[in-house]
């Protein structure tokens, strides 16, 4: 053994130009401590705080547990996402199942009816069910006559819920299924498995982790949305709910700080097993693995058409019903259809404005969050050193996943309405709700950059180099130009979901900076239900027009920048 | 000395990918890195461009202590396994990438772009995009870019190992005219053998980290210096030997060596250096063989045989198909072949 030579200290020298990316991405590392990290912290401090602000370890905890009509809520949040979980991923799996392993026709036709309702806010589903299910409604009828008194509470929240998450459901599960090795069916086939056994051996325990996910998405999803219970639940509460009148109606931010915490626990749950599972997922299926493609069997085909027909039959009903209400003149007495709500309940009411405060929004939030998400993705994956600040803008941009939008929205009224807080003047404007919004879908935007960026030739960085080109020059000329498609992506998904959340900004507006979809529970809390209705569809109807606009740009795009592509 | 490699060692957490590199290369020299994958070849390749820090050890280039410059302070062009070309732009713009930035003019821009992909003999595709080459196109492409910026050193990583056979052999004399064109001092990791030895001014062989060996293509294929490089290089059997009294006991056979310690040893013998013509009545070292196998590969056979002079050891010999045929040879004929003792080689 010879011994190794004396340690010394080797750091390689950085080119000022190298300088400049460290600077950058120290600016992401602040920007998201700033507006994600201290937010959050905001929240801890709260909840172990006294009123006065003494620390108080967890005597709030304490005291929640003592307010028999909070633990309510708590059992009434568990149980109706248990049933809901229950109801929709049976139902989701059967969907998925037809549209990626039967020969059924129109298979894109259903595939995109079950996707619309994520173009318009959740809480659409619980307008419409007022209009079907209502006091006025047209099949009140049928509910008393399967023992139901009325559709609001509980059985409304599960009703609207299902309907709500369920192209979430569908997508995880879509994803899932497509996953398969055609060999493993081709060798079942020649060993003469029947289809139930093959059913139990090869298609369930492949789409297992995809399952056990898109469980606990929904869940989580059902147990933090806060609009639906707000507009069907009556006097249903919920832990969504619960923070709302806590810290709006109640100003008792430590009990609204103890709710946010127990709506925290199961999305961080979700994030934590839903990373474990990808994982899995992916070492399962090699690169080698053949697609599967199904063989037409006509009985079966058959069956599934039917099932997605009657599925997406309630989808379009429960669409149609929002929309053919936002017409009706007076609901229920006069149905001819009018814009009545649209230029009376909107216009006249002066709160047509808040439609353009979040298409501003919407704007802000595609354009900056586009920019600040793509950016960070590039500085983490293709520029070196600052490995240290490397590994917490990582985990920075991860975390906006596991915080539920009522959470994060909850942690920006304490943080940026604290007296001591420099940028507090942000409170209301709307420059924070686009900054919160932002974060809020941080993570799905930064993963699609990352997958982009990946795909990319590692070496690109290095070839610059060795010519001596400056990074930017190469990020300019080469990685954006091949990564616009990936950006046009990320800007429709900004944008939609800046036009339809609703939790998140739900603390943070002002009656200036007001949104179309917080709009719609003011109208609906009102009793302009057919304004509320007409404001739902508006928002889906300006979605449809970006998703219409983006799908255009990404055409011209493509043609534009990717004509390299051959 | 124009690029000298002074006590490089590299370690990854407690792995050490490289040990005691120690390596100077002459200006306009052409050196191939060979070794099995694995062996840190081009791990040293990427610390000579600055991609990789060492952990201990000075790399100096052109009598500049380069150890601790960014890549962009240093001066090399680099050819990459995957090409890296940038799918964007076309022909023109990748190879005048490096150009754009320094300002030089235009029409000389032009010039030299024009001029580069002539030389890599690919004159008129500057409108082309990457997609529309071949791999072999794409690799010239990117030999044309880096080589754009006249570079002091070129480095080429594994160059030709995604190209089919044919492709491999053309691109690899069309690299090797065009370093000798130029002058250009070169760097290629390869894990391809036949391409070292068919290319290179010097091999370093490389193993485990270290290098085995650092010679000309003939001394490493006529003189390896350990067994590793003997079995890497080439093909060879081993014969397990004895040395007794300063002569080399193989078999039946007492041979003349120059040992000093007595026991064990093994034997390194080329296929080629056991001949089976010419031989003459009363030449020495010539012993009877009975075939065991023939593989068939063309106007040479690898032939396995077996002899009771060699304690029916396998041996693997070439034969050439014209003397298999004129013998009426095939499995199981006996035939006479000769040893060439001075071609032994004892470890």
């Amino acid at each position: 053994m010879v011994a190794p030579p004396a340690a010394i200290a080797v750091n390689q020298q950085f080119h000022w130009i190298d300088r400049l990316a460290h600077v950058l991405l120290a600016l992401v590392a602040i920007i998201l401590l700033y507006f994600v990290a201290l937010p959050l912290a905001a929240i801890l401090v709260q909840a172990l705080q006294s009123g006065s602000g003494e620390f108080i370890w967890l005597a709030n905890f304490v005291a929640y547990a003592q307010t028999p009509a909070l633990l309510g809520s708590l059992w009434n949040s568990l149980w109706v996402s248990g049933l809901v979980t229950l109801i929709v991923l049976p139902l989701a799996f059967t969907f998925a199942y037809a549209l990626s392993r039967s020969c059924m026709p129109y298979k894109a036709l259903f595939r995109g009816i079950t996707l619309v309702p994520l173009l318009a806010p959740s809480l659409l589903a619980a307008i419409s069910l007022i209009y079907w299910f209502g006091n006025q409604g047209v099949l009140k009828g049928w509910l008393q006559s399967i023992g139901f008194d009325e559709i609001y509470g509980a059985p409304g929240v599960v009703l609207a819920e299902c309907i709500a998450v369920f192209p979430h459901t569908l997508m995880i599960l879509v994803t899932a299924l497509s996953m398969s090795d055609a060999r493993l069916f081709e060798a079942a086939d020649a060993m003469g498995t029947t289809a139930v056994r093959k059913f139990f051996t090869i298609t369930l325990p492949g789409a297992k982790y995809g399952l056990i996910s898109a469980a606990m998405v929904t869940f989580t999803l059902v147990i933090t949305d806060f609009g639906i219970p707000k507009v069907i639940g009556g006097n249903f509460n919920v832990l969504a709910t619960d923070v709302f009148k806590l810290v709006i109606g109640q100003q008792d931010f430590a009990k609204g700080a103890v709710v946010a915490i127990l709506l925290l626990t199961p999305a961080v749950l979700s994030f934590a097993v839903d990373n474990y599972v990808s994982r899995r997922q992916t070492a399962m299926l090699t690169a080698r693995a053949i697609p599967y493609s199904a063989k037409p069997s006509p009985l079966f085909d058959r069956l599934m058409t039917l099932y997605c027909a009657i599925i997406a039959l309630l989808v379009l009903a429960m669409l149609g019903m929002a929309v053919f209400a936002s017409f009706a003149t007076f609901w229920p007495y006069n149905l001819t259809p009018s814009l009545r709500h649209y230029t009376l309940g909107l216009l006249d009411a002066e709160v047509g404005v808040a439609f353009f405060n979040s298409l501003k929004m919407a704007a802000g939030t595609a354009l900056f969050g586009t920019a600040l998400v793509f950016v960070g993705a590039y500085l983490l994956e293709k520029t070196k050193g600052m490995d240290g600040l490397r590994a917490l803008v990582r985990l920075l941009a991860v975390i906006p996943m596991a915080v539920p939008g009522l959470v994060l929205g909850l942690g920006y009224i304490f943080f940026f309405n604290a007296p001591a807080n420099p940028l507090g003047g942000l409170y209301h404007t709307l420059t924070l709700l686009t900054v919160c919004t932002i974060v809020h879908f941080y993570t799905t935007g930064h993963l699609t950059a990352v997958t982009a960026l990946k795909a990319l030739d590692s070496e690109f960085e290095s070839v610059s180099a060795s010519l001596k080109v400056p990074f930017y020059k190469t990020f300019w000329r080469v990685t954006l130009p091949v990564c616009t498609p990936a950006l046009v992506d990320m800007a429709r998904y900004f944008f939609i979901n800046a036009m339809t959340t609703i939790s998140a900004v739900v603390f943070l507006y002002s009656p200036e900076t007001k949104v179309a979809s917080i709009a719609i529970l003011n109208l609906d809390e009102a009793g302009e239900m057919g304004a509320a209705a007409a404001m739902a569809v508006l928002i889906g109807l300006s979605s449809t027009v970006a998703t219409l606009f983006f799908m255009l740009l990404a055409w011209w795009v493509h043609r534009r920048t990717q004509a390299w592509r051959v | 000395m124009f690029l000298d490699l002074r006590q490089i060692r590299k370690a990854f957490g407690s792995f050490t990918a490289l040990q005691d590199i120690n390596l100077g290369i002459q200006k306009g020299e052409f050196v191939c890195f060979l070794g099995p994958s694995g062996c840190g070849k081009t791990t040293l390749l990427r610390i000579i461009a600055g991609l990789e820090l060492q952990t201990a050890g000075q790399v100096f280039q052109a009598g500049r202590d380069i150890s601790l410059l960014p890549p962009a302070l240093r001066d090399y062009g680099i050819v990459f396994q995957s090409y890296a070309l940038f799918p964007n732009l076309s022909v023109f713009d990748n190879v005048s990438y490096g150009l754009v930035n320094r300002k030089t003019p235009r029409a000389e821009i032009r010039q030299r772009v024009t001029d580069l992909v002539k030389l890599v003999g690919l004159p008129g595709s500057e409108a082309k995009f990457p997609g529309q080459l071949s791999g072999g196109q794409q690799q010239r492409i990117a030999l044309a870019r880096a080589l754009a910026t006249s570079p002091g050193l070129l480095l080429i990583d594994e160059p030709l190992s995604a190209l089919d056979a044919l492709e491999r052999v053309r691109l690899r004399q069309e690299i090797r005219s065009l370093q000798q064109e130029l002058g250009v001092t070169t760097i290629m990791v390869t894990h391809d053998q036949e391409e070292a030895l068919s290319l290179a001014d010097r091999i370093v062989v490389m193993n485990h980290g270290v290098i085995e060996q650092v010679g000309t293509p003939v001394d490493i294929y006529r003189e390896p210096a350990s067994p590793f490089v003997a079995d890497f290089v080439g093909k060879v059997n081993v014969l397990g030997a004895n040395r007794v009294n300063g002569r080399l006991q193989l078999g039946r056979f007492s041979l003349p060596g120059h040992a000093h310690n007595n026991g064990p040893v093994k034997a390194y013998l080329r296929p080629e250096d056991v001949l089976a013509q010419p031989i003459a009545p009363g030449d020495a070292h010539v012993f009877d063989a009975r075939i065991e196998k023939i593989d068939f590969l063309g106007a040479y056979c690898h032939v396995v045989v077996s002899s009771w002079s060699l304690d029916e050891h396998r041996l693997t010999v070439y034969l050439a198909l014209n003397f298999l045929s004129e013998q009426s040879l095939q499995v199981g004929s006996q035939l006479q072949l000769k040893l060439l003792p001075e071609r032994i080689k004892v470890f």
